[in-house]
């Protein structure tokens, strides 16, 4: 049996869940979605917390859950760090009790010791002492974490770990977590709804959507080739538009598509018929702002023609919306406030950009649409 | 427990009663506080009944059942040779049914208090549903344990309708402080009864001060 979690499971009450995910040892699993997505509930059922109708959870090669054989193992038993939203310190008892009443499969000698290494290990040297109404909200987490690791778990599981802290403490957490992980050979699974979050820290990413698993797979690859429209929003990708297969040309590497009478290229994609509605989209980083002195890299690479309707500067970058001409939609795309000024970029101005053929991601029209 | 003064007589029926109401209102209280299940309402109405019935009714219902003929009484007397009405024992019983509500809500409330999330944590943190309960649950809802025993103590000290109803005023057996202030009454001893009655005030007193000064302990949760 691979070592490492295995996560299937399937219910119809109290939400509905269809999921499955896997996550190898020293690997960190992020699972992004909307809130009410089921995030969760996944994460109760691997600590065994709630039971799904249906399911099978094994780690490390022990089956914690097996519903079809009537296997559940006990939370107590699972080996599960988790670290709750809120955190759940025990408030009567000081940070390293906190820790140290964790320890149950520790003998007693050992444990102090153990514990005082964990709260080094998250930055809480001196702070042992504390109880937790006595401790800041980031101070608390690292408290959180180091319970968590008390058992020398199988598994740690973050649940929103960073959503109750300010945005400063949450960039030095999530610093901390980044380090903290690369030492721990076990898997890692954070629930989150913060997709700069999971770009950040994730090595895969599962996304969830009404309690199924719409797409798994490494983090770069999820976050720029969405499996559907559907998948597309809710990764925040806003440049997403229909169009239908013109033709392919494997000799060029290249397929062409067609939106109401506009022709793009795109990178050969073999495994859609011609003549077959799609759905397409280009990550703003794919658009290529034409400059107004001389021609530019990709200037002939999907030409479109628009007007900005939309200027926002955003410290150093400015967001650009751009009306296409060609097409009853708009482009979203951000540049430099240096080169929008250099090429008098603004509200009103009539612009050209390049989409990057090998940008454009194209995705099999869903049912629903 | 011949000549037994009543003042002896009532403390040890509150001792009785509050030590033994204590796990009965840890686990009822704590069922109640964190577990669903059908028929939860009509429990915890039973429960509050006696703060609204009167004495002399639940005392009448239970000289029924403490008959010979009745089954508890019946059971009592199999087992002991002696009738539980008008008995130290079963006055304990009659107490205990009435201090229900004084022993079960205040520790309900206390375990309500603690977030589930808390409870969790120490699972997956290991700890047995025991050590769960004698490491965090208690510590965390101890103020309120505590206020559900004092309540309880304290109440038995001044019952008197549900005594008399089941107890009668039997001296050194069931003739308790409260009995033994109405006796005096009767018997025109306004001084007797005073220094009764004085006493009495000042054991409420002292409970209801505890009881006030442990709603505003306990760690935050």
């Amino acid at each position: 049996m691979a070592p490492g979690l295995r996560v299937a499971l399937a219910q119809h009450r109290p939400i509905r869940l269809e999921v499955s995910l896997e996550c190898g040892p020293g690997e960190l699993l992020v699972l992004v979605g909307p809130s009410g997505s089921g995030k969760t509930t996944v994460l109760r059922c691997i600590a065994g917390l709630h039971h799904p109708e249906r399911g099978e959870v094994t780690c490390g090669g022990s089956t914690w859950l097996d519903t079809d054989r009537k296997v559940s193992v006990t939370p107590q038993r699972r080996g599960v760090g988790l670290v709750f939203q809120h955190y759940a310190l025990f408030p009567h008892l000081r940070a390293l009790e906190n820790v140290t009443v964790a320890m149950t499969h520790l003998a007693v000698a050992r444990r102090v010791p153990r514990a005082r290494e964990l709260l080094a290990l998250v930055n809480m040297e001196g702070l042992e002492g504390r109880r937790p109404d006595e401790l800041s909200g980031g101070q608390r987490q690292r408290v959180a974490l180091a319970r968590a690791l008390a058992r020398d778990p199988a598994v740690l599981l973050l649940d929103e770990p960073f959503s109750a802290v300010d945005q400063m403490t949450r960039r030095r957490l999530r610093r901390e977590l980044a380090q903290l992980r690369h030492t721990l050979q076990i898997p890692v699974v954070l629930v989150t709804h913060d997709l700069d979050e999971a770009q950040m820290l994730a090595d895969r990413v599962t996304l969830l959507h009404r309690g199924h698993t719409l797409q798994s797979g490494p983090t770069r690859e999820v976050m720029r080739r969405p499996v559907s429209a559907e998948a597309a929003r809710l990764l925040d990708q806003t440049n997403v538009f229909s169009a239908r297969i013109v033709s392919h040309e494997p000799q060029h590497g290249r397929t062409w598509i067609e939106s109401d009478g506009l022709r793009l290229e795109c990178a050969h994609t073999p495994e859609f018929a011609v003549g077959e509605p799609i759905d397409w989209l280009v990550p703003p980083s794919d658009v290529v702002l034409h400059r107004r002195d001389r021609p530019s890299r990709g200037e002939r690479e999907n030409p479109l023609r628009g007007t900005v309707s939309e200027f926002v500067i955003l410290g150093d970058e400015a967001l650009v919306n751009m009306d296409i001409d060609e097409l009853d939609d708009t482009l979203s795309f951000t540049v430099s406030v240096h080169v929008a000024g250099r090429n008098r970029v603004g509200l009103g101005e009539p612009i050209g950009v390049s989409l990057l053929a090998s940008g454009i991601h194209i995705m099999k029209r869903s049912a629903a649409d | 427990m011949v000549n037994a003064t009543p003042l002896v007589l009532s403390l040890e029926l509150a001792a009785w009663t509050s030590a033994l109401m204590l796990p009965i209102g840890l686990f009822v209280g704590r069922a109640l506080a964190w577990r669903r299940f059908p028929g939860k309402p009509v429990i915890e109405a039973a429960i509050a009944l006696p703060l609204v019935l009167p004495p002399t009714v639940l005392g009448y219902y239970l000289l029924l059942s403490f008959a010979p003929d009745a089954v508890l009484g019946g059971a009592f007397q199999g087992l002991t040779g002696k009738t539980l009405a008008f008995s130290f024992p079963g006055l304990v019983l009659a107490s205990m049914l009435f201090n229900l509500p004084f022993a079960v809500q205040p520790m309900q409330q206390a375990f309500a208090a603690i977030p589930g999330e808390i409870r969790e944590a120490a699972w997956v943190s290991g700890l047995s549903p025991a050590r769960t309960l004698l490491r965090i649950e208690l510590p965390l809802a101890w103020p309120g344990v505590l206020a559900a025993f004092v309540l309880t103590f304290a109440h038995t000290l001044g019952e008197f309708g549900v005594v008399l109803m089941v107890g009668g005023n039997i001296p050194g057996e069931t003739r308790t402080l409260s009995i033994a202030i109405y006796d005096r009454v009767q018997a025109f001893d306004m001084s007797g009864a005073g220094a009764l009655s004085a006493l009495l005030l000042a054991l409420s007193l002292v409970a209801i001060a505890l009881v006030r000064a442990l709603a505003g302990r306990g760690p935050r949760v």
